[in-house]
């Protein structure tokens, strides 16, 4: 079955056909279209949907609700995003599976509602206290917004860490065709760990408190080996990079601007490609080296620099020290998009 | 040495780090210790273990998970009446127990607490009054006394400065959802028999899934208070209950002297009885919501074309841009569509964006569009410009041209909003704006797709099918003429 529908919308239907149960959540624009359809489809499956009181209640019911050990879910945009950040640690510390959709907005402050990427380093590198990692996927279409989604899930259970899909304004009002799966996907069964409410979850706990600091420790050790495992999902995906001069990076919507651009390069006789993750936490940290080593890189972003930063540090971290230093920004800010104007003009001044 | 069990309780309590530890954390004295107990009696004594999920806070009682052998879930502060309405909706065989004090309950989860006993979750909560934030160190709570010292109200309480005691069951007896509310001590024996039985009446009303229950209970804190234990459970009585008087404030299923018990409602909403059994996601998606398309193939040899409507508010050019992304989408094209949101739709001008395509779309926005569709002039003023060379430009013919389109463009002015009056259906200028793409031949789709596009934009209002088909075949013979 194919669906003509906004990225907000293809959310809720891969949500579905993960099998999340319970819908948390707090309207806010850009994102309030998933709560519409979440109200929606939820109870026509005999799922549940709650509009809470706000949106810290949401992320404490997510919690809740994942330490009974169901897939549970919300979605939200920047301001209610800084206000789970709290609960993201909650949900890390307890290891608990949860999915978060965060459909950024313009900010600091009220800002407005359109599209931004300046969630970025909350979300990728754990905005909330102490030191947690969750799982970030930036979908870049209406059908990534339904697959990623379910792959969210997938990642969640599979890590015991919150997934966040982070995708931006105008990616969530867009409307695309979306190819919906076949099946929905397996219930994982978490009654090893779970309050189930049960015979067999009797003796579990669910809990991020170790009062022993040397027991504290030990945790955060094992969190931080989990985090380093997770590197294994890291995915980055190229287009016409492969003989590049010249590697423009970006993610979510901006990828795709990077798309248009190369195209745009390429016909006026410029070797530009395109390097993406996909996930952005892990970082596809390898995958980035191997397509810039030697190039010149420019990144995409709807923010001031953070995405520029990572993408530096990365590539320091994978040796390629000169080229970070070399890594140029082309950006806008507070609901503007860069054009592919901007971008083609900013790379031939880079090339020039 | 002889050990003696404690009903609902783990034999010894190695959570707390200490393999054997048999006793618990709490002061000699604390009325934690007490109702933990009552709490494990109760649960054991009724046989709920097995169901049991505790939802515990933080402050002196977040250590329940040490004691009561039943599942728990350890919330953040103020958050265990969230957490428990996730727990109660994930799992609605469990009985699931809140257990909050009053800073965790009254100051920073109140709004938690009391939207969740607004809607009625089904789950118990027992909230633990003893006027002060104990394990924080004995600060000002809502509920301390006026004149009560504390380390943050160190001359006594100022109501001036600081208000009242906050009254928890009495804010939430305004509630029309809860089913039991109550206030009990534990400062005496005979109070706590009392606290015994209504910690069992919320037990029941969960173990029975009535709704919600909230059940206060006044505690002494010996240690913040500064005083023996027995002078801690007299300011309890003596002190807190003036402020704080016990009783059963509601109990809608038992009923209580003097008091209307108020039902709150069964939910009446696709009731689980009725349905016999749900959909799955694919029979949900399969039943056709006009939203449905053929599947997406690449074609090379289709170039992309971009298009911008633009025009008021209520012109129906979102509809428009709708319709030309149904024709292309009914001819396998890759499609977007993208409108203006948020506070720019409310009032003003309203525009959206598509882009039809043989291979997949990158850059989702219209900088400079093949085709500019514009019904008012501060539209046509923004986007006119942008159009590129080889473009199409449509425009209302009531807008006047203050700009120039830009070289090589080729403009149309289009009585639409007269010739729509004329038909005696002004609702429908854009559909003559359709016609005006198809007659000039602008979108590089099909005449049956546009037409079958604008068909399916009137499902929800079959009897206009007609009348626009036949609108669009009038207006598209008078421009071309």
């Amino acid at each position: 079955m194919t669906k003509f529908v906004k990225g907000n919308e293809a959310v809720v239907m891969g949500a579905l056909y993960a099998g999340c149960e319970l819908y948390f959540g707090y309207p806010i624009t850009p994102a309030s279209e998933i709560a519409h359809g979440a109200a929606k489809w939820f109870p026509m499956l005999g799922r549940t949907f709650v509009q809470a009181e706000c949106e810290t209640a949401s992320v404490n019911m997510m919690f809740g609700a994942a330490g009974a050990g169901k897939l549970c879910m919300t979605a939200t945009s920047g301001p209610g995003f800084s206000l789970m950040q709290e609960g993201l640690s909650y949900l890390a510390g307890a290891e608990l599976p949860a999915v978060v959709v965060d459909v950024m907005r313009a900010g600091p402050g009220l800002g407005n509602v359109y599209p931004e990427q300046g969630d970025y380093n909350p979300a990728v590198k754990g905005g909330g206290h102490g030191n947690y990692q969750s799982f970030v996927l930036a979908p870049a279409s209406a059908q990534e917004m339904c697959d990623y989604t379910i792959r969210a899930f997938k990642m969640a259970a599979k890590w015991r860490t919150p997934a966040i899909v982070l995708v931006d304004g105008l990616q969530g009002q867009m409307m695309e065709s979306v190819a919906l799966p076949d099946a929905e996907e397996p219930r994982p069964d978490f009654s090893s760990w779970a309050a189930q409410g049960e015979a067999k979850t009797r003796a579990n706990l669910v809990k991020s408190i170790y009062l022993d600091a040397a027991q504290q420790e030990e945790f955060n050790i094992h969190l931080q080996e989990k985090y380093a495992r997770m590197a294994a999902d890291a995915e980055g995906t190229t287009y016409l990079a492969d003989d590049a001069e010249l590697l423009i990076c970006g993610y979510g919507i901006s990828s795709r601007i990077a798309r248009t651009a190369a195209e745009t390069l390429r016909a006026e006789g410029i070797k530009a490609g395109v390097f993406r993750p996909v996930t952005l936490n892990p970082f596809p940290r390898a995958q980035l080296a191997a397509a810039a080593k030697g190039r010149k890189i420019m990144t995409i972003e709807l923010d001031a620099g953070q995405f520029a930063d990572d993408i530096r540090l990365n590539l320091a971290l994978a040796g390629l020290g000169e080229e970070a230093t070399r890594v140029k920004m082309v950006h806008r800010m507070g609901g503007q998009v860069v054009t592919v104007d901007d971008a083609v003009r900013s790379a031939k001044e880079m090339l020039a | 040495m002889k050990i003696i069990e404690q009903k609902g309780m783990y034999k010894e309590f190695p959570r707390c780090g200490k393999p054997h530890a048999r006793t618990t954390h709490y002061c000699p004295g604390c009325g934690h210790g007490i109702v933990n107990k009552l709490v494990a009696e109760c649960c054991a004594e009724m046989g709920l273990q097995d169901r049991t999920i505790f939802v515990d806070p933080v402050g002196c009682g977040v250590f329940t998970y040490y004691y009561w052998d039943a599942a728990h879930i350890s919330a953040a502060h103020g958050r265990a009446s969230a957490a428990a309405t996730g727990a109660a909706r994930a799992r609605p065989d469990a009985v699931t127990i809140a257990y909050q004090g009053d800073g965790d309950l009254g100051a920073i989860g109140f709004n938690n607490a009391f939207q969740a006993a607004s809607r009625g979750e089904k789950f118990g909560c027992i909230f633990i009054n003893n006027s002060l934030y104990g394990m924080t160190g004995g600060q000002m709570a809502p509920t301390t006394l006026e004149g009560e010292k504390t380390t943050t109200t160190p001359f006594g309480r100022d109501p001036a400065l600081t208000g009242h005691p906050l009254h928890v069951c009495e804010v939430f007896n305004q509630l029309q959802a809860p089913v039991y509310i109550a206030r009990v001590s534990v400062a005496d024996t005979k109070r706590i028999m009392q606290a015994r039985e209504a910690i069992r009446r919320v037990f029941e009303i969960q173990r029975d899934h009535k709704g919600y229950a909230l059940l206060e209970i006044l505690a002494p804190c010996p240690t913040n208070f500064g005083m023996s234990p027995q002078k801690a459970a007299e300011f309890c009585m003596n002190e807190m209950e003036k402020e704080f008087p016990l009783g059963v404030v509601r109990d809608t299923e038992k009923g209580v002297a003097g008091v209307e018990p108020v039902k709150h409602p069964e939910s009446q909403a696709l009731a689980v009885k009725s349905v016999p059994r749900f959909p799955t996601c694919m029979e949900l998606f399969a039943t056709p919501d006009g939203t449905e398309a053929p599947p997406v193939e690449d074609d090379p040899a289709v170039p992309e074309r971009r298009f911008k409507f633009a025009g008021y508010g209520g012109q129906g050019i979102l509809s428009l841009g709708i319709c030309v992304a149904e024709a292309a989408r009914l001819e396998k094209r890759h499609t977007l569509w993208f409108p203006s949101y948020g506070p720019e739709q409310r009032g003003g001008s309203a525009s959206c964006s598509v882009v039809v395509s043989g291979m997949p779309i990158g850059s989702p926005t219209v900088e400079h569009p093949d085709v500019l569709v514009c019904m008012n002039q501060p539209s046509y003023e923004r986007f006119a410009k942008d159009v590129k060379p080889g473009g199409v430009i449509i425009v209302d013919a009531t807008v006047p041209l203050a700009v120039e389109p830009p070289q090589g463009v080729k403009l149309y002015r289009v009585p639409a909003i007269k010739m729509a009056e004329d038909f005696g259906v002004p609702k429908a200028a854009n559909t003559m704006m359709l016609a005006a793409l198809r007659a000039f031949k602008a979108t590089g789709l099909k005449d049956d797709s546009l037409e079958t596009a604008l068909c399916a934009s009137f499902k929800k209002k079959p009897q206009l099918i007609e009348k626009n088909r036949e609108l669009l075949r009038r207006a598209e013979e008078e421009l071309k003429s």
